[in-house]
């Protein structure tokens, strides 16, 4: 098979979508930490939080749902520890978010050996199962690309328009842009920095962990050690290509994921067997880089990202 | 007239303390509806620290704040908003990449609520911008707008709140002659609606213009009170610095050969803002050159093709006769030149580093303040502490953050690595904007020493009276073009004005062709 035909089959485009969808989850997540004006580095501690709180919720027995909620609340609970330090007390936001991802994968190995102690591979659950749309997923091509995925995949993109509609049309957003623009400017109309920061911070990584328990709940079924393998500085670097705008990050994990995919496939075709599969695994890396220069020129930074705010110190 | 007077607001014996410093020293104050206070005193007097009590931005140490009878939790901004106390602060709080509406939107109402309403609020704000005077367009970036617009949008985001009391903290330091005119007209229609205001301000025929009472703060203690209706600006300016406020004597002085001249330059426009137009002036040892015109008329071009951060596009520089090739911010300095900025804080120091840093941030290389590419910390403190001390920079010492100082201290800071650096040539920008009167004084009275030292100086100032106090010759500036040199006393300011309007360069014109 060559590379184009590739592009044509409907198993590409479905992964690609399947890739997508916990780099959607925590990239959102990410950008409603920087709109606020915080860099949040735990991410990708968070996730891996998120992938075993998830999945070990469920093998105790509750429900699928349960779990995401479970997964999103301990993924809140990191952010309020990084916010705590980061918005009232002001450390240093790159200090701080490697040690939150320092803290919440070493906490979620040790957790994992405390539930487990015996086993040498992880249990299964029954994880999320794909979901066809009545009607679209009858389309050629689109059908089974687009709309037979899991809930979870559904819900990121969702999620997608939900995070604009917030950002760009309520009070809220605006309160929670303009935090990351100007903080002062949101102290002298009343509202308190220190609460819309911390909240967004919450909320982001209650989202990025939600991103880490797709892996677990929804692309695959168990939890193993190293199965973030760096998704959450991928997603760091998809909210710069994005320029801090939901849509334009969905598009770079879409796009980023499509690489992944496209590689995993390529290694497969004749091309494959004379080059190195390590060439292939590079690809998604340097074209994104590729792709991050070209888009990062024009990208608007928070102005206030990363710039502390203290009421009453000049 | 048989009106009840309404106490809008009163201030009880407020008190609060940053570290060992008091900032505010048992201040009282109260104000009645419809009023109009101005509060003066010199920079650091405590006046943003006692109205950012009131707004509720600073907690106080003791004391209460009551607004129309009630009295306000401490350190709650949106207890004093919904009071219906509004500031506009003395440096601008606007989210540069949102919009007009979006900066006077924010935090009206509950963050909870779903709809945006935009519509309605745009209509809103056009009515308000209308009835008041205040144009300016609700979907344009904030970062887009001038100072004079954004000054608008301070004023439109408080009365879109329907403020009752108004705090202007020194709203009128950035802002052009015909800019305050048109503020002053803004704020007397809605004085005429029953708002009370709190002005600050140094400039001493504003606080005559617009003020009922003047209320005089020094040190953080009320120290008098008049009505201004009973005072004069000399008086208000005695009242203000404890003692008899003189300007410097401008004594003569001989021009002795030329240091720099710009000989038919031209730059570029840059956006709104013109570029020269072959303009030529020489600038003289003990002689001061100032520069009047309208801001934006190319001011900033001149200043920057002196200081280095412009070539000229056509024409040449000539540095102590000879011709200039390369010219750049360094060899500007190397040839003698010293700038006091435009802006202190944007271009004239760096917030985060501290008074030993920003004094040697122009001559780091120099070999007094470092050796085979190490810097001496030692000599550079010492550096520090002698302007510290000879120029009476009020600091906790040579290693606090600049940005902690007020503009006052902060320009000391920048006039005494200046003058310090012996220059044959300063470039003074504005140099007394925002400054108290006695710190106008002092800074005034250090250029003139300069001059007598014969340094050749020029400066850049919107304030007429400044320009022809201090001036042995002025140019006009407008649209890029230079006026000839007049002499000290040779104009009037009416004359001048012609001049700044742009009138006498049509009379040349025609004279010319
Ligand atoms: N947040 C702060 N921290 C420490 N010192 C401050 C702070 N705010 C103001 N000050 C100090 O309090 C004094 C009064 O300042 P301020 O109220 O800004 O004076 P003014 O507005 O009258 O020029 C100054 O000495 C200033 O340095
Ligand atoms: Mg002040």
């Amino acid at each position: 098979m060559d590379i184009i035909d590739i592009l044509f089959t409907a198993s590409f485009w479905a992964a690609t979508i399947r890739i997508a969808s916990p780099l959607i989850f925590a990239t959102l997540g990410e950008l409603i930490c920087e709109r606020a004006g915080v860099l949040n580095l735990g991410i990708e501690g968070i996730m891996v939080s998120g992938a075993f709180a998830g999945w070990m919720a469920v093998y105790s027995g509750t429900g699928l749902w349960v779990g995401v909620g479970v997964a999103m609340a301990v993924g809140m609970l990191f952010g309020l520890l990084h916010s705590t330090l980061t918005v009232p007390f002001g450390l240093s936001q790159h200090v701080v978010g490697l040690g939150v991802t320092l803290l919440a994968t070493s906490s979620t190995y040790y957790a994992y050996r405390l539930a487990l102690p015996e086993v040498t591979s992880p249990p299964k659950i029954v994880a999320f199962q794909p979901y066809e749309i009545p009607l679209l997923s009858d389309i050629p091509l689109l059908g089974p690309a687009l709309f037979s995925q899991t809930p979870l995949t559904y819900l990121a993109f969702v999620l997608v328009a939900v995070v604009g509609l917030v950002l760009y049309r309520t009070p809220l957003g605006l309160a929670v842009r303009a935090a990351g623009e100007n903080p002062a400017a949101v102290a002298a109309q009343g509202l308190s920095v220190t609460t819309i920061r911390m909240g967004a911070v919450i909320i982001g990584s209650g989202l990025m962990a939600v991103g880490g328990a797709f892996l677990t709940m929804s692309a695959f079924d168990s939890f193993f050690f190293e199965m973030v393998n760096g998704r959450g500085w991928i997603c760091i670097a998809l909210v710069v290509f994005g320029s801090w705008r939901p849509g334009k990050a969905m598009l770079g994990a879409v796009l980023f994921a499509a690489f992944d995919a496209l590689q995993i496939r390529a290694q497969q075709t004749s091309l494959g067997a004379q080059v190195p599969y390590q060439i292939f695994l590079m690809m998604p890396y340097i074209l994104s880089i590729l792709a991050l220069v070209v888009m990062s020129r024009r990208a608007e930074v928070p102005a206030a990202l990363m710039v502390p705010f203290n009421k009453g110190e000049r | 007239m048989d009106t009840v007077v309404v106490e809008a607001l009163n201030l009880d014996a407020i008190t609060k303390r940053f570290g060992t410093l008091t900032a505010n020293d048992a201040v009282s104050l109260s104000l009645s509806e419809g009023e109009v206070v101005a509060l003066l005193g010199e920079n650091g007097a405590g006046k943003t620290t006692l109205m950012n009590i009131l707004f509720g931005q600073y907690t106080a140490d003791s004391g209460t704040v009551r607004v129309f009878g009630k009295t306000l939790p401490p350190g709650n901004s949106r207890a004093a908003l919904d009071a219906g106390v509004g500031m506009v602060h003395q440096h601008f709080t606007l989210a540069d990449n949102l919009t007009v509406l979006e900066n006077i939107t924010l935090g009206v109402g509950s963050l909870l609520s779903t709809s945006s309403g935009r519509s309605a609020t745009r209509d809103r704000i056009k009515a308000l911008s209308q009835k008041y005077h205040l144009s300016v367009s609700p979907n344009a970036r904030v970062g887009a707008l001038t100072v004079g617009e954004r000054q608008r949008v301070e004023i439109l985001k408080a009365l879109y709140r329907d403020v009752r009391i108004l705090i202007l903290d020194e709203p009128t330091a950035v802002l052009t002659p015909q800019e305050t005119d048109d503020l002053f007209a803004t704020l007397r229609l809605a004085i005429a609606d029953g708002l009370s205001v709190i002005f600050i301000s140094h400039k001493l025929h504003e606080v005559m213009a617009i003020s009922d009472r003047v209320v005089v703060l020094r040190h953080g203690k009320i120290t008098g009170g008049v009505r201004t209706a009973d005072t004069d600006k000399h008086a208000l300016a005695t009242l203000m610095m404890g003692t008899e406020a003189t300007p410097p004597k401008v004594p003569q002085s001989t021009p002795g050969p030329a240091l720099l001249k710009l000989d038919r330059v031209a730059t570029p426009d840059v956006g709104n803002a013109p570029g020269l137009k072959s303009v030529s002036l020489s600038l003289h040892a003990g002689q001061i050159i100032g520069l009047a015109g309208v801001s934006g008329n190319g001011q900033a071009a001149i200043a920057d093709v002196v200081g280095g951060l412009v070539k000229p596009a056509e024409g040449r520089i000539e540095i102590g006769g000879s011709g200039i090739d390369r010219w750049t911010p360094r060899e500007a300095v190397k040839s003698g030149i010293a700038r006091i900025p435009e802006d202190r804080h944007k271009t004239g120091t760096i917030a985060d580093f501290d008074l030993t840093e920003n004094a040697i941030l122009e001559r780091y290389r120099s070999a007094g303040f470092s050796k085979a590419g190490w810097l001496n910390w030692r000599s550079s403190r010492a550096f520090a502490e002698a302007i510290i001390n000879k120029y009476d920079v009020r600091c906790p010492g040579p290693d606090t953050p600049i940005r902690l100082l007020s503009g006052g201290n902060m320009q000391k800071l920048i006039l005494g690595r200046v003058l310090e650096a012996a220059p044959r040539v300063i470039l003074a920008n504005q140099p007394v904007r925002g400054l108290d009167i006695g710190a106008v004084n002092y800074v005034h009275g250090q250029l003139l020493e300069a001059r007598a030292r014969g340094a050749a100086i020029l400066l850049i100032s919107e304030d007429l009276d400044e320009v022809m106090a201090m001036s042995d010759v002025i140019h006009v500036i407008a649209d890029g073009q230079l006026s000839p040199g007049f002499g000290r006393g040779s104009m009037t300011p009416t004359e001048l004005g012609l001049w700044m309007a742009g009138q006498g360069f049509k009379n040349e014109n025609a004279h010319a062709s």
